[in-house]
């Protein structure tokens, strides 16, 4: 299939991966921290890790949507559902997020008025077509699905819609990645830096990391070759005692983002002073809220939303994999009582999370794969 | 009412990721009972699991030095293995859709309730149809309902599917289709015009079965019960050789055949929905396997199984197959034939075309020094002309299916969990 097909051979792979080998110093480990969950949905679904040296150690970073909602928040969504006027819509990853009552499967089952959408703007059309009530659309995501809420208020306040609002949970990237650069626990040696949010925001953003830090960061693509020749270009940063942010993504990723898309955004968004993240607390100015000109469009607003922060289950250690602290199977709950049917943690729900790719994908030790491949 | 709510009694600092997770002021009496069940099952796990000597725990007692990381994974992956055999239990308190998708909740929701309830040994290998004796002959006993959404689609509708869905899981028993009955749910308010197109789809796909419909029933629902109309359909069929056909009969050795190109009626109903907005040029395969079914048997003495791969597609069968032989079963990316513009739509919408039912492809586990005849023979038939042998059984890792990707990597296939798309059949 064109324009797939030539990011997956096999051939090049293995020339990078002798690349990358040969870049390694002998004694020395690598760590890069993939930013990005859909990177981490790449690496488990093709098998990238076969491809890497021992020495060369790729750690999954927050970069996944749902995995980083608190559960107050789901909660909050549950609440607002729950009250009979509201038809709640959400993307479908967000449907077996649980919150300390279940998930939004449950609440469905239980019949509360809960649909899946797969834009918010086919949110808009239930709205249209149930004047009598009112939708809400849950928003979730970093920038990569924040300039599509924005139009999609755009578009309600052009058309003068009055039964639609979101309930806003988008956050932005470059805080988190601050917050794990901040955290004394984990020592990284670069990032491949999220595709899709950098289609958005670009590559300026990542500038404080190489310049403060001394961390290198790649912006990649989400083929497996881009992740290759991503990790090729860390290493090779590495190996000339460069620290720089590279954009390995150009056929998507422009240098200064998207101007049109960062304007939808700050015309109808602003920075909350702070957000709750799934495991990482609370970091301040890290999401999104509708600006007061939007009110009557922000579900926060119309509806009583208990807004009462709920802890994780002591068990779930969730905060760990997010920061990269510890691989998914490290987990005390892993695979055991906490499994993508009946997920504890949100790592465990989406496709993109860390947990979800290793236990679907990956749940085989690398040394028995070996073991298979050569038989 | 205020934007992050009344929690602000926490500082808002950049520099406390991490911390807030020790807040516990709200712990498990906020989670939901399963969440409580859950780690109680986990807990009892790890007494079992200390219980039992570790063979990779080669340390003396009383130097409790940390493991190696890979001994360790391979620790957690045990655990893990002993997990999934457990008994199956439905931790829901409601059904939810991912009961009915094919998937985990399937296979949980049919051991834990209705296999308990109903256990007997022609129902308990789990087979697409049941296997009775009666009077010295062999026969297969099937039956399945049909809910698709929409009812008309490109290639078919509800009606065509109804019979062959149920005369593909009599020909993949093995058995010579013959007598079907249909059970029809309708909607008040249903167009009559519409029913007799099914009902029309339904006498064609029988006559080309070669079964006929012997009996049936009607039912009318009060508007806003049914969506339109629903049919239930049943069959029998009389199994003529003397061989046992199974899953678990896959052995080290054999391979695994798929009969065409997989994925092409799970795509079609996504996309004839029309909530996507995406337009791709593919027709349901719907079409009976009985014909291709008994060349196959004919010419390979050496089959050990077929099975359609309805819900939850080709990745589902092949890990029934590896869990019910106790077997690991190795399949080829490259090899598995997927239409360009099914792998295309799948690839859009980030659905894995493996796990995308087919409603008239089957998936034959067959002795491997027989592979080229039994392909040959597939092949001979229109309804196989592109089968492909696409993977072989080996002993080891057993349970487990793995996948070559196209990419040269290697990751396991497993049950799929949630619901791509409900109401594909």
């Amino acid at each position: 299939m064109k324009f797939v097909d030539e990011y997956r051979n096999a051939d090049q792979a293995h020339a990078l991966s002798a690349k990358i080998a040969a870049l390694c110093e002998p004694g020395r480990h690598y760590k890069f921290m993939e930013v990005c969950g859909g990177h981490t949905h790449t690496i488990y679904k093709h098998g990238l890790e076969d491809y890497l040296p021992e020495s060369v150690e790729l750690v999954h970073g927050p970069g996944c949507p749902v995995c980083v909602i608190p559960m107050g928040r789901v909660d909050d969504a549950m609440h607002l559902a729950a009250n009979p006027d509201v038809i709640m819509t959400s993307f479908g990853d967000m449907m077996r997020v649980p919150g300390s009552q279940g998930s939004f499967f449950d609440a469905k089952a239980a019949g509360t008025d809960i649909r899946m959408v797969y834009s918010p703007l086919d949110s808009l059309k239930i709205a249209r077509k149930n004047p009598g009530k009112r939708v809400v659309f849950m928003a979730i995501g970093f920038e990569t699905t924040a300039p599509s809420t924005a139009m999609t208020v755009l578009r309600a306040a052009a058309e003068g819609l009055e039964n639609f609002s979101v309930f806003c949970n988008h956050v932005t990237i470059v805080p988190a990645i601050k917050a794990i650069l901040d955290s004394p626990d984990l020592r990284l040696d670069g990032f491949l830096g999220p595709g899709h949010v950098s289609t958005v925001i670009g590559c300026r953003p990542y500038e404080f990391i190489a310049r403060d830090y001394g961390k290198p960061v790649v912006v990649a693509g989400f083929e497996p070759l881009d992740i290759l020749q991503s990790i090729y270009m860390l290493m090779l940063q590495l190996a000339e005692g460069r620290t720089a942010v590279e954009n390995q993504y150009t056929r998507v990723v422009p240098w200064d983002g998207n101007i049109v898309a960062l304007k939808a955004i700050g015309q109808t968004m602003e920075l909350r002073p702070y957000f709750e993240w799934r495991g990482l607390g609370f970091i301040s100015h890290s999401a999104l809220r509708l600006r007061a000109e939007y009110a009557r469009f922000d579900a926060e607003l119309l509806f009583d939303v208990p807004g009462v922060r709920v802890a994780d289950p002591k068990a779930c250690q969730c905060g760990e994999v997010l920061k990269g602290v510890l691989k998914p199977w490290e987990c005390k709950v892993f695979g055991t009582a906490c499994t993508p049917e009946t997920p504890i943690g949100t790592c465990m729900v989406s496709p993109e999370g860390a947990c979800a790719a290793y236990y679907n994908f990956g749940r085989l030790s690398r040394q028995r794969v070996k073991e298979v491949s050569r038989s | 009412m205020t934007p992050a709510g009344q929690i602000g009694q926490r500082t808002a600092s950049g520099e406390d990721g991490g911390e807030a997770g020790q807040d516990r002021r709200a712990s498990e009496d906020h989670s939901a009972g399963w969440v409580a069940e859950a780690l109680r099952a986990h807990d009892e796990l790890t007494a079992q699991a200390a219980a039992v000597p570790n063979p990779h725990d080669g340390r003396t007692k009383g130097s409790p030095q940390p493991l190696p990381g890979t001994v360790r994974e391979e620790q957690v992956l045990e655990r893990i293995d002993r997990a999934r055999r457990s008994r199956p239990r439905v931790k829901e308190q409601r059904i939810t859709m991912s009961h009915g998708a094919g998937g985990k909740a399937t296979r949980t929701l049919v051991e834990a309730v209705f296999l308990d309830a109903f256990r007997n040994p022609l129902l308990e290998p789990l087979e697409d149809a049941a296997q009775l004796h009666v009077n010295g002959s062999r026969m297969a006993l099937t039956t399945d309902s049909y809910v698709v959404s929409p009812l008309f689609f490109p290639g078919g509708n509800i009606g065509d599917l109804a019979v062959n869905g149920t005369v593909n899981d009599l020909a993949v028993a093995g058995a010579v289709p013959l007598y079907l009955t249909a059970g029809f749910i309708i909607e008040e308010g249903f167009p009559v015009d519409d029913l007799r197109r099914i009902v029309a789809a339904m006498r064609d796909a029988a006559t080309a079965a070669g079964v006929q419909v012997v009996t049936g029933d009607t039912k009318v629902v009060e508007k806003g019960k049914a969506d339109g109309c629903y049919i239930n359909t049943a069959g029998v069929g009389v199994i003529e050789h003397r061989r046992t056909l199974g899953v678990a009969q896959a052995r080290p050795g054999d391979v695994v055949i798929v009969s065409g190109p997989i994925g092409d009626h799970g795509i079609t109903i996504m996309l004839a929905r029309g909530e996507l907005e995406i337009e791709a040029d593919v027709t349901s395969d719907t079409a009976p396997l009985h014909g291709l079914v008994a060349g196959l048997l004919a010419a390979t003495p050496g089959v050990r199984a077929m099975r359609d791969a309805t819900r939850g597609g080709v990745a589902t069968i092949l890990n029934e197959v590896a869990t019910d032989a106790g077997v690991c079963v190795v399949v080829r990316e490259d090899d598995i034939p997927v239409r360009p513009e099914v792998r295309g739509a799948a690839e859009l919408l980030g659905i894995d075309p493996m796990y995308v039912a087919c409603e008239g492809r089957l998936v034959a586990v067959v002795d491997g020094a027989q592979a080229d005849s039994a392909l040959a023979a597939m092949r001979a038939h229109p309804l196989g002309a592109s089968a492909a042998v696409i993977g072989q059984i080996a002993d080891d890792p057993a349970g487990i299916v793995l996948l070559k990707t196209a990419f040269g990597g290697t990751r396991i296939v497993d049950l799929l969990v949630g619901d791509p798309l409900p109401r594909i059949c």
